[in-house]
């Protein structure tokens, strides 16, 4: 299994830059995912390390061999298409033989391995099957085997669950994760989910117009995004822009005033004073106080606000709050049963806010 | 599935044309080319016999009708489509395949694809005429090589658009996982892209076979008088002698109607081979 490096990889399409200068390593045994909105040059840096497209600028290593220039046929990596790729007038059979038959592998060995590859995929049996016989989903797992069969030292996969429905994604994400522990290939997974990418990686890269905004681990980046960005980019669905205006005492918490007045405690003392900061709140954060005269155990962050908006979904519902001149959003409890222009008064719990660059 | 939905396109397009434009004209020749006496106000032939065919065919050798042995231009047509299919193909799929799939900058692409295209975009008298005058002063009008390179200029014009549109028609990534699994570029064409377009690429072929077979206007230019095809045959028929040139007619239309089951075959065949496993 190898180690990936990626060396200030830039590439354009005419005047669009679609990879601006990145850089990363994946580590042997590594699963390495590239998250970002669409267009933001997920796909031409796959296809930069495949050898589909030549780098302007950079250059990739594997292990301790260049491959910048090198054509895809002699790079021995494995690669899972998002739309699978797989050869329409072969066989499941003639699909994954190919790379071996290329290979010279001897005809009973090709046997044996297509039959241990597609007992890791969990479709034993399928030989005989052309691909438009198979469910997308199986579609997916032969294409998985394909790029496997060959035993490379890295696997490359775009959007490999992007045509899949939301259950079955779910529970590929285990598979993925577990065959690739089983096997410890080092794969880099190319995908615009932020909960596959936190489920499925140690190491997440996010970027936005061809550029890394931030990378590390899932948790890092779940925890502290670097701006706002990201944050949105992590499942922050309000955000409330104001300044750093002091520090509690023992510099642990810091308080955040907005134009129109609000005061905001949150944790994060990496900032200075007076500096422009956004607060980001995911959908768990605002916690409704129905009863005021209970809730003394709170005195700072709380507020008042409007229900504009209310989407019972089940057993929660999705309101949106107007606060001063901010929208922001929650789930809550189906038992908290607000109308449409109802006043309500909710609580932000410091520990759950985020306090990051506002651009 | 974008590939069935291509096969289904061709298959109804070429049954349509079977049925609007051969089955009912066949109708009527097949009646004329055994008519031997058919006056008008009559719904049909008052004598039918296969006096005509017996002589199309040099059976029989008759001074009264009219009409002559056409088994030699028969063989010279369907010899020259041979000729020309092969070399129209071993031209049109590179070609096809550097226009679909190499990164041509598109105003090279445009300049390749008008050029195919001029020879078709003016009337085709004076291009002809023209090219008659120049095959004149080096010596190939009247040759059967002068000939078939009429029908080439022809034939590649709708060759390397059909091949072209079959190749850009698959998605660049079959090709991409062909590479990625250890394949040079020239094996992932003869392995994945060329057996994908094999349909595309026969109905090309078929395409050109017919536009050779039935070819007229450059033949008649640059191949007077010492290569008589089938058409021309036709054409001096035409004027005089209905039943010979019904006779003519339906032997032009054999082959393409052979070509016709044959692709019909072929592409069902294809389809079929794909879905029982
Ligand atoms: N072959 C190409 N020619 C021209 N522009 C291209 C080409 N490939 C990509 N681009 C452009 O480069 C930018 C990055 O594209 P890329 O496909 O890498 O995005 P992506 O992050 O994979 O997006 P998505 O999530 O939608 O797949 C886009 O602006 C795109 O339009
Ligand atoms: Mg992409």
């Amino acid at each position: 299994m190898a180690i990936l490096k990626v060396n200030n990889l830039s590439k354009s399409f005419g005047n669009v830059k679609a990879v601006q200068g990145v850089n990363f390593e994946a580590a042997e045994g590594e699963v390495l995912s590239l998250l970002g909105p669409s267009g933001c040059g997920k796909t031409t840096t796959l296809r930069c390390i495949a050898g589909f497209e030549n780098p302007d600028v950079g250059e990739i290593h594997l292990d301790n061999r260049k491959i910048t220039t090198i054509p895809p046929e002699k790079r021995g990596i494995g690669m899972v298409f998002q739309n699978y790729a797989l050869w329409p007038h072969m066989t499941v059979y003639g699909n994954l033989a190919f790379g071996l038959q290329i290979r010279k592998v001897p005809k009973d060995e090709i046997t044996k391995k297509i039959k241990k590859v597609l007992g890791m995929v969990q479709l034993e049996g399928y030989e005989n099957r052309y691909p438009r016989q198979m469910s997308g989903g199986q579609q997916q797992r032969i294409a998985m085997a394909r790029a496997l069969v060959f035993e490379p030292e890295i696997m490359l996969l775009d959007e490999p669950l992007s045509n899949l429905d939301a259950q079955l994604r779910e529970e590929m994400r285990f598979e993925f994760t577990e065959l690739q522990r089983k096997l410890g290939i080092t794969a880099i997974y190319v995908t615009h989910d932020q909960a596959e990418a936190l489920v499925i990686s140690d190491k997440i890269v996010i970027l936005d117009q061809g550029k890394i905004v931030q990378s590390g681990s899932p948790k890092e980046i779940y925890s502290s995004p670097k701006n706002k960005f990201v944050a949105g980019f992590i499942a922050v669905t309000s955000f409330i822009d104001g300044r750093i205006d002091s520090f509690t005492e023992e510099k642990k918490k810091v308080i955040v005033k907005t134009d129109d007045g609000l005061v905001i405690h949150g944790f994060n003392n990496s900032f200075d004073i007076g500096k422009k900061v956004s607060v980001a709140m995911r959908m768990n954060v605002i916690k409704f106080i129905q009863d005021e005269n209970k809730s003394d155990k709170n005195t700072v962050n709380i507020f008042k606000g409007k229900i504009i908006q209310s989407s019972y979904l089940g057993n929660i519902i999705d309101y949106k709050i107007k606060v001063g001149n901010w929208e922001v959003r929650t789930k809550s409890d189906a038992k908290y049963n607000f109308k449409v222009g109802e006043e309500v008064t909710f609580y932000l719990s410091p520990e759950d806010i985020i306090v990051t660059r506002e651009e | 599935m974008q590939k069935s939905v291509f096969r289904k396109t061709i298959e109804i397009i070429i049954f349509t044309v079977f049925i609007f434009f051969l089955f009912a004209p066949l109708l009527s020749l097949v009646i004329w080319s055994v008519a031997l006496r058919w006056y008008w106000p009559h719904t049909l032939p008052q004598e039918i016999g296969f006096d005509y065919w017996l002589q199309a065919l040099g059976i029989t050798k008759s001074l009264t009708l009219g009409a002559v042995n056409v088994v030699p231009a028969f063989l010279l047509s369907l010899g020259i489509a041979i000729i020309v299919v092969i070399i129209t193909m071993a031209i049109a799929i590179p070609a096809g395949y550097s226009l679909a799939k190499l990164k041509i900058p598109a105003l090279l692409k445009g300049i390749i694809l008008i050029l195919f295209l001029l020879p078709r975009a003016f009337p085709q008298l004076p291009v002809f005429l023209n090219l008659m005058l120049m095959f004149n002063k080096i010596g190939l009008t009247g040759t059967v090589f002068g000939v078939i390179l009429v029908h080439l200029v022809v034939g590649l014009v709708f060759a390397v658009w059909i091949t072209a549109s079959t190749f850009s028609s698959i998605p660049p990534e079959l090709e991409e996982a062909a590479r990625s699994v250890g394949a040079t570029r020239l094996k992932a064409f003869f392995k994945v892209t060329l057996p994908i377009s094999t349909p595309g690429l026969v109905a090309s072929a078929v395409f050109v076979f017919l536009t050779s077979m039935d070819e007229f206007t450059g033949t008649f230019f640059v191949g007077l008088p010492f290569v008589t095809t089938l058409p021309m045959t036709l054409y001096t028929a035409s004027g005089s002698n209905i039943q010979f040139a019904s006779v003519i007619a339906i032997l032009l239309l054999i082959p393409s109607i052979l070509f016709m089951i044959v692709i019909q075959k072929f592409l069902k065949a294809e389809h079929l081979g794909g879905m029982g496993g």
